[in-house]
């Protein structure tokens, strides 16, 4: 199932440019196109400049480590010391109501004492204590951390999602029946996953609850609709054709809308879908992810990976505590604990998780000190200059921290890393060409990561120690 | 069992008379067997042309079909199935040209041109330019007045080029606001893009340094209101002798002296009717929106070595354009009321040269705020916008529709599942109406596509007549359009039977019908 495998509209355009080049002479179906390669490969969608990114740029693309990505991803910006740094030392006004720090199953790693089962897999993932940006809103944080750019240039970039996709996607052989870049469930809003590459290369967004009794993908699953009325309405919609005989048979437009049908259809009524029905899972398996919508929606990420899915997004929001802070975190951490916990657990256990990324963080952390005074009362704000990141599998190593806060978890005073270092090693782990280019609208000379001039990235490789 | 039976024998009744050996051909629904014929000067023009090539032109679509078009290309929304019975039976031989003065008059026109507007001005809130949700709504409703009051084209655009004052009062001065950077050199990229539709990366090198110039003197400074901004033109930016030497798009070098607004200096040589660009770009635009394709191709990449297809036809668009003194509206008058307008979408060839040079109307799936507005209109249901910037939260009314929404930032999944553009570039491209699975995937099969087609009120009002025919009638000409063909109905016929249950029959006549070719298309 190709889901974001469309039709360039320009697709009677390039035959006819074809043929005025003397190519053709005779219009080309669909399926000719296909078997030529023309159809759905970036280069005919986005024009010549994207012709051959791979050969395009000498270096030959590192020999890659993983095969998938799991995002998960804290909307609204988790606060890094209740969390990953924890600072038991820095006193009630900035602990607050939680001062524990726990320890794990790597001798001097320390956790917030509200991740008790995430503590016992520290030997599987990575903390980075020194993610640093400065930039202290939403939206233009959301996009450095994702596209490792600073905001305010003259093009907006596509996120790592949108750039594994380009890369691994349908572009690339992708054949997998599933979409290759997967949100649950819903599109971050504020933050355009695929910037200037377009529609194309945003993800699908399941819609639904993978935490309801069953889960709604929204357009797989439709309530009250047996697929014995899905085929004989199907068949019904082919029989009122009026329109189509009346237009010439082969008009490209005509074909690309049926083309989608029949994928949209493999979704519906063929095996794609089924990976959604997490029903297949057993009940204990389901106990163990937590059985909240960010719990499965983590076993719901495991059964994509399975299924070859290069990139999953979990949009886990309700990150942004101005108010009623710690009260929150007591209801999510456990959440997010047990749900990641599984899911590190269990790629482990079936063989997945050397490759398999699994990176979590949000677009920033929160004021260290606590506003205990109104009209916050006890909240925590946007906190830019330091944050936390959790990166595991796929070519990182587990057990180990990189860089430092200082005591009170403010300043970044060891090893900082700017998000684009940390995106940039994940491409490499992935066998992303960090110079390859990028198919953009005006043609213009753009690479997968910006050049040193653009990007605050340090000579060296600030994450040699985990990866 | 005894309903079903009943309502099975209903619906057998569906059809007058029994179906003959051959189907009708299915042209008829869509397109008058008249031979073509010009209507005016851009029809002699496109014939021409296309004689030249040894192409026929289509004939005119059928009323049914130019109701349809000229509804959904003027104001964004569907003709009700009222309106087009009306206009199916009004015997007017120039109802056509009354219809298109009804549409021009309309108050969609303003919203969906405002729309238009704002996808190539960068109307929106938040990122990559912070223009905030205040000076976006003043943005907005400044272009839907001047769209609703036809200000001519060229006061619209020096207005947009010199303005000064305050993001929040003065709309027109979030126009540099909204360009992502506020170097001169950016300014004048967007200048040309926006007004010459041109692209700089084309210029000679040093073009653009020259023209970068008249945007220099431009300053920007806060108030005491939080995130105002005032724009204005600044002279002590010019250099300590108060003058600078400036170069115009076509390389002229030109004196700027610090008494005067050097951006004026530039609106006033765009502006004039003898500017080889401005009323060229604006006029191939104007018949690109309508007719799906500019004669030069694409409307915002005027070059030399990008000729028009026919250059006669955009020459005298661009007299029309300056003899109505920019009144843009009449220039679309014009070319609605032609038969190239108004030709069949059905293609008489394969040859590609067949559409880029208006031998037939080429099919466009439906921009992505029209689809949504039409489903919404169809079935009596509403979706709810909301803008996800709390600064402050902007009120949305829950009967607010798709093209009227103000800011890029005020989205929806659907409308960007669908193609609407971020409003990041300004570029017409930016519009993604390409069909993708996905899209495919959501009207097939969707919640949001199921609910309101099972419990949206105007469709469920329609369905419950006990008069199947008064049903698959309405239902074809709310969606299509149209009234449905003798053989249309008889599928239908055979449909119910088949599935024994008159209501089930309709709901999926209602769902066959927003999934096809014909509903998804401009045609």
């Amino acid at each position: 199932m190709k889901l974001h495998h469309s039709v360039d509209p320009k697709l009677w355009n390039f035959h006819s440019e074809l043929r005025l080049l003397g190519l053709r002479d005779t219009p080309m179906t669909r399926r000719e196109a296909i078997r030529l390669g023309l159809l759905g490969s970036a280069g005919v969608v986005l024009g010549n400049a994207f012709a051959a990114p791979a050969s395009a740029s000498p270096p030959a693309a590192p020999a890659p480590k993983a095969k998938s990505v799991i995002q998960i991803w804290l909307w609204g910006g988790p606060c890094h010391i209740d969390t990953f740094d924890p600072k038991p030392d820095a006193g009630y006004d900035y602990y607050g109501a939680l001062k524990t720090a726990i320890p794990t199953n790597v001798a001097g790693i320390q956790l917030g004492e509200l991740l008790p089962l995430l503590a016992q897999q520290a030997d599987k993932y990575s903390l980075i204590r020194s993610m640093s940006h400065g930039v202290n809103a939403h939206e233009t944080a959301a996009y450095t951390v994702q596209t490792g750019r600073a905001s305010g240039g003259r093009d907006v970039f596509p996120g790592l999602g949108a750039i594994v996709s380009l890369f691994k996607g349908y572009d690339a052989g992708y054949r997998g029946l599933l979409p290759p870049y997967i949100v649950l469930t819903e599109l971050q809003g504020r933050f355009s996953e695929s910037g200037f590459l377009g529609a194309r290369y945003k993800p699908f967004a399941t819609g639904g609850d993978p935490g309801a009794n069953r889960f709604m993908v929204e357009g797989v699953v439709a309530p009250g609709v047996s697929d014995e009325r899905q085929r004989v309405r199907r068949e019904f919609l082919h029989r009122l054709n009026t329109f189509e005989r009346a237009q010439r048979s082969g008009d490209p437009r005509l074909a690309a809308l049926a083309q989608c049908e029949s994928d949209a259809y493999e979704m519906i009524l063929g095996d794609a879908g089924k990976v959604f029905d997490l029903a297949q899972e057993k009940d204990a398996v389901r106990e163990r992810y937590g059985r909240n919508t960010f719990g499965q929606s983590c076993l719901m990420a495991r059964r994509l990976v399975e299924r070859g899915v290069p990139y999953i997004t979990i949009n886990y929001k309700g990150w942004d505590t101005h108010k009623q802070h710690f009260p929150i975190m007591r209801r999510k951490l456990p959440e997010l604990d047990r749900g990641l916990a599984a899911l590190l657990a269990e790629l482990a256990e079936r063989g997945l998780l050397e490759s398999t990324i699994v990176w979590s963080c949000g677009e920033f952390g929160r004021t260290p000190k606590v506003q205990w005074e109104a009209p916050w009362n006890g909240g925590r704000g946007h906190w830019g200059k330091a944050f936390s990141a959790l990166v595991a599998g796929g070519g990182f190593r587990g057990g180990h921290v990189l860089g430092k806060t200082d005591a009170k978890g403010e300043e970044v005073v060891e090893q900082p890393v700017h998000p684009s270092e940390l995106i940039g090693k994940i491409y490499r782990q992935l066998g992303i060409d960090a110079g390859a280019k990028l198919p953009h609208p005006e043609g213009r000379d753009v690479r997968v990561m910006p050049g040193a001039s653009e990007a605050p990235v340090k000579a060296g490789d600030v994450l040699a120690a985990i990866a | 069992m005894n309903i079903v039976v009943c309502l099975a024998a209903s619906w057998l009744a569906l059809v007058a008379v029994s179906r003959g050996a051959a189907a009708p051909e299915p042209r008829i629904a869509y397109e008058l067997a008249t031979a073509p014929a010009p209507l005016g000067r851009i029809d002699e023009l496109v014939f021409a042309r296309l004689a030249a090539l040894g192409l026929a032109p289509a004939p005119r679509c059928s009323d049914a079909v130019f109701a349809r078009r000229a509804f959904i290309d003027v104001i964004g929304t569907l003709p009700t199935p009222g309106e087009t019975r009306d206009f199916l039976q009004d015997t007017n031989p120039a109802k056509r040209a009354a219809l298109i003065d009804r549409l021009l008059a309309r108050d969609e026109f303003a919203d969906l041109w405002a729309n238009k507007w704002s996808d190539l001005l960068r109307v929106k809130a938040e990122f990559p330019v912070n223009l905030w949700p205040n000076a976006a709504q003043a943005y907005h409703r400044w272009i839907h007045t001047a769209v609703r009051d036809n200000l001519p084209y060229d006061q619209f655009a020096r207005t947009l080029l010199t303005a000064n004052g305050s993001n929040f009062r003065v709309g027109p001065v979030n126009f540099y606001r909204a360009v992502p950077s506020h170097e001169p050199a950016a300014l004048a990229r967007a200048v040309a893009l926006t007004f010459m539709g041109v692209r700089v990366e084309h210029w000679p090198e040093g073009r653009l340094a020259g023209f970068a110039t008249f945007f220099g003197p431009l300053s920007y400074k806060t108030t005491g209101e939080w995130k105002e901004e005032i724009v204005f033109f600044d002279p002590t930016k010019f250099p300590a002798e108060g003058k600078m030497t400036g170069a115009l798009p076509d390389g002229t070098s030109i004196t700027l002296m610090s008494a005067r607004d050097p951006r004026e200096v530039f609106a006033d040589w765009l502006i004039d009717p003898k500017n080889p660009w401005f009323t060229r770009a604006i006029a191939n635009r104007v018949w690109s929106w309508l007719l799906g394709r500019g004669i030069i191709h694409e409307p915002d990449d005027l070059r030399p070595d990008n000729p028009p297809s026919n250059p006669e036809l955009l020459a005298h668009l661009e007299r029309e354009l300056v003899a109505a003194r920019y009144d843009v509206k009449q220039l679309m008058r014009l070319i609605l009321n032609s038969h190239t307008y108004q030709a069949s979408s059905l293609a008489r060839t394969d040859r590609p040269e067949a559409e880029t040079n208006f031998a037939h109307y080429g099919l466009r799936r439906l921009d992505a705020e029209v689809l949504i507005d039409a489903l919404n209109q169809i079935t009596g249901t509403s979706e709810k916008y909301s803008s996800a910037i709390p600064e402050p939260f902007t009120f949305i009314p829950d009967e607010e529709r798709a093209i009227a929404l103000p800011d890029g930032s005020i989205t929806s999944a659907f409308l960007e599942m669908f193609g609407r553009p971020g409003r990041d570039t300004g570029m017409e491209t930016e519009r993604n109406n390409r069909i993708t699975a996905t899209q495919r995937l959501h009207l097939l099969n969707s919640s949001q596509v199921q609910r309101k087609l099972e419990q949206g009120p105007k469709l469920q009002a329609l369905l419950r007549s006990r008069n199947p025919r008064e049903v698959v009638d309405g239902l074809y000409l709310a969606i299509l359009s149209r009234p449905p063909t003798e053989d249309e109905r008889a599928t239908v016929r055979d449909h119910a039977v088949q599935v024994r249950d008159g209501r089930v029959a309709a709901v999926n006549l209602a769902w066959a019908l927003i999934n096809s070719a014909e509903f998804l298309h401009r045609h």
